[in-house]
């Protein structure tokens, strides 16, 4: 019982997050309201007692990817932030029609699903040792994948802004 | 070493922690308003009248030539001449203000006042603790708050006032000497000397 | 001794039985958050006056010394005179960002200390997973910082607010890196297991402390840099001097807002000061065997007030690092150091099965030469050449 109550407000702040992050006029209010969803996914981790994964998400989407957001709106838009354009598009019934195909698939998938039927599980036990265990005996390829990954995303990012080398003497440090 | 610099910063803010507690040296604060610091003589801040002897307007050596009031930058000296006269330290009778006010918040402390008296008769005081409440009488100063002893003066400055001093003792002596000499003289003929005595 | 060590919790058990027994976990819980509130409010109070009185001394003056005896209700003056100014918003800024931007930062680092075993059996709650809430919390609050340099609508305040946002992303780096090795070799997450991993005692009953290990020495120390950098305090200040940007993000808040910020930024302080010493110190072990009679939480307390002292006194001591050089420390001195320190403590690791007769100063110098060579080196590298001795044209 405590577990579903915890779990409404939980989705009702990720939801008014995400629908604000698009609705709300003002580019920054949408990024913080971006990462105010981020930390609704993050409690809806912690209410299914992944610690790990919710301390994480709260780690690097909140702490890192926000703050990303954040500063690109700085360095970019940063001088001339008018409000936007009308939230409402002139065509709505594309977007209503869109939503509504993908709402009906997914439906449709969840309640063919076999996991339905399946018992709940007996208290979900993913303590951080045995991610730490998988992670590096069943998973080490994903892992080193993505580790390759990052490295080529951080080389591109020092290339992209580095600057031309001076011509002149080295400056004094 | 790397961070050999931090460590000699560390260890000399460490001594002066440590100091602070048993070493003068260390620990050079004045708590103002308990403790002062003694003046130095070449300081100044507003100008103040010297007076002679016991009585502040009677001694006062100040002659109302206006001179300091003409040299003042600011024109903060406000003098207006009495029509009384009163003797100086030598006898002679001279003239003397019956008013003279100093504004002290226009007054910017250039001493040229003191400067230029032929009859050291205004000097610069040392006093820095002239707020008032009021911004514009309170620190409008009269001659009876501006006259301040001979006595202070030489604590003040005591080598000028010794110099000062040293001279006005001179020209009292070498007067009265003139003085005896002439009374001792033979009598010259009474009629016109006796007028020319009337009129000094 | 055992009486004293347990007296809070026997308190808070003894006021939770007079609720009914299903809302004794929620009694207990906000007991807890009042004690964290009322001990750590009272630290932050204590640690203004302290901290200027120190640094008056260490600059050869008194510090605040007219309100009350030797200065101390002087934080009493600092607060009425913080709640009775006038809360000024500007007029363009954006009114909603600027109110929240306290509260973001603030609410967050409360939440920090939850974590934190202030002695046996008396962290508040005990997570499986309790340093990485620790550091997701702390990452939380940079937002804040963006919002309060945003919402003032004042070049300055946004330029402050970019500064600060890097140098905290730069500095959180070092700063989780540095715990890893403590991690990897206590085998948990969990701060009660690690402060429960450095309980025991050797040779002539001096604690197993990290601190007492190579690894764990070099690892305090960055984490201490790390920390002090992500407090924004001096040597690490830029965002916040006078003399550099008037007070960067924080220039547009006045009053008790200004406060709150003050306040959030001293509890980051406490908050990463009693990671280090659960993490490094020990957590509430006595230093040696014969001193385990004292209470628990008075030595948490007497190496959190140590370590506060040593911020203090670093501060009195270095002048303030400019905007390239402080991330140029960061990403090209901390960095390499912390994943290097994280290989000797797996050396220290690997070496505790050696069994001869010289093994504990052998492994001692062969992890700390392992440790200080690529110090020397990167210091080096950091520094760049020297510029040639100065000569002089005019005076002699």
């Amino acid at each position: 019982m405590p577990n579903e109550l915890a779990f409404l407000p939980c989705a009702v702040v990720t939801l008014a997050g995400a629908v604000a992050a698009m609705m709300l006029r003002n580019l920054v209010h949408c990024a913080l309201c971006a990462a105010g969803a981020f930390a609704g996914l993050a409690a809806l981790y912690l209410q299914l007692d992944a610690q790990f994964a919710g301390f994480a998400q709260l780690l690097v989407y909140v702490g890192a990817v926000a703050i990303l957001i954040v500063f690109t709106i700085i360095l970019t838009r940063g001088a001339d932030l008018r409000p936007g354009a009308a939230a409402t598009s002139p065509a709505p019934w594309v977007g209503l029609l869109a939503a509504g195909l993908v709402v009906a698939c997914l439906i449709g998938c969840l309640v063919s699903s076999p996991s339905l039927n399946r018992l709940p599980a007996a208290t979900a036990d993913a303590p951080v040792k045995s991610i730490g265990e998988q992670l590096m005996n069943q998973y080490v390829m994903p892992l080193e994948a993505i580790g390759l990954l990052l490295t080529a995303a951080l080389l591109g990012a020092v290339v992209i802004a580095l600057r031309e080398p001076p011509k002149s003497e080295p400056p004094t440090r | 070493m790397n961070g050999a610099g931090i460590i000699k910063g560390m260890v000399e803010t460490a001594r002066n922690f440590a100091g602070s507690y048993y070493d003068p040296q260390r620990l050079t604060t004045v708590q103002y308003p308990e403790e002062k610091l003694p003046p130095v003589e070449n300081a100044r801040t507003i100008p103040f009248l010297v007076y002679d002897g016991d009585d502040a307007m009677a001694g006062l050596r100040c002659t109302a030539c206006t001179i300091c009031e003409k040299e003042c930058p600011p024109q903060c000296i406000y003098i207006i001449k009495d029509t009384i006269k009163k003797a100086d330290y030598v006898g002679k009778l001279q003239m003397q203000p019956k008013v003279f006010d100093i504004d002290i918040s226009v007054c910017m402390s250039c001493g040229i006042c003191a400067e230029v008296c032929p009859f050291d008769a205004i000097k610069m005081d040392q006093v820095f603790e002239l707020s008032a409440r009021d911004r514009f009488a309170a620190l409008l100063l009269h001659k009876t708050q501006l006259a301040k002893p001979d006595d202070y003066f030489v604590k003040l400055h005591k080598t000028e006032a010794s110099d000062i001093n040293g001279r006005r003792e001179e020209n009292k002596r070498k007067t009265e000497a003139a003085a005896a000499a002439k009374a001792a003289a033979p009598k010259a003929p009474v009629a016109p000397g006796a007028a020319k005595e009337g009129l000094k | 001794m055992n009486g004293l060590d347990q007296v809070f919790v026997w308190l808070g058990h003894w006021l939770a039985s007079w609720f009914p027994v299903p809302a004794q976990p929620l009694v207990l819980a906000v007991l807890a958050m009042a004690g964290i509130i009322t001990v750590f409010g009272t630290c932050f109070a204590l640690t203004t006056i302290v901290e200027r009185k120190t640094l008056g001394r260490m600059q050869n003056r008194y510090g605040p010394n007219r309100v009350g005896p030797c200065g101390l209700l002087q934080p009493i003056a600092d607060a009425v005179k913080m709640l009775i100014k006038e809360d000024i918003v500007p007029f363009s800024a954006d009114k909603t960002l600027h109110y929240l931007a306290p509260l973001v930062l603030t609410v967050p680092i409360w939440l920090a200390f939850a974590v934190l075993p202030f002695g046996r059996n008396m962290s508040a709650v005990d997570l499986n997973a309790g340093i990485l809430f620790f550091f997701a919390i702390g990452s939380a609050s940079e937002l804040a910082v963006f919002m309060a340099g945003w919402s003032s609508q004042n070049k300055y305040s946004l330029v402050g607010a970019m500064r600060a946002i890097a140098q905290m992303i730069s500095y959180e780096v070092p700063l989780v890196l540095s715990t890893v090795p403590v991690l990897m070799l206590a085998g948990s997450l969990s701060l009660n297991d690690i402060v429960a991993a450095q309980g025991t005692f050797t040779y002539g009953g001096l604690a197993r402390w990290n601190a007492f290990t190579p690894w764990g020495l070099a690892g305090l120390l960055l984490f201490l840099i790390a920390a002090t950098a992500e407090s924004n305090r001096s040597p690490f200040d830029l965002p916040e001097g006078e003399s550099e940007i008037i007070a960067g993000y924080l220039t547009e808040y006045s009053g008790f807002k200004y406060a709150l910020f003050f306040l959030g930024e001293y509890l980051g302080l406490f908050a990463v000061t009693g990671l280090a010493v659960t993490l490094f110190l020990g957590g509430w072990h006595a230093p040696f065997q014969w001193l385990e009679w004292a209470p628990s939480w008075f030595w948490f307390g007497v190496k959190f007030g140590a370590l506060i002292f040593l911020f203090i006194w670093v501060r009195a001591t270095l002048p303030r690092l400019r905007l390239d050089q402080l991330l140029n420390f960061s990403w090209r001195f901390l960095v390499p150091l912390s994943l290097i320190n994280l290989l000797v403590a797996a050396v220290w690791w690997r070496t505790g099965a050696w069994k001869f007769a010289a093994e504990a100063p052998a492994r001692w110098l062969l992890c700390a030469a392992l440790i200080a060579l690529p110090f020397h080196w990167l210091g080096r590298a950091l520094r760049g050449p020297l510029p040639p001795p100065r000569k002089y044209t005019y005076a002699e």
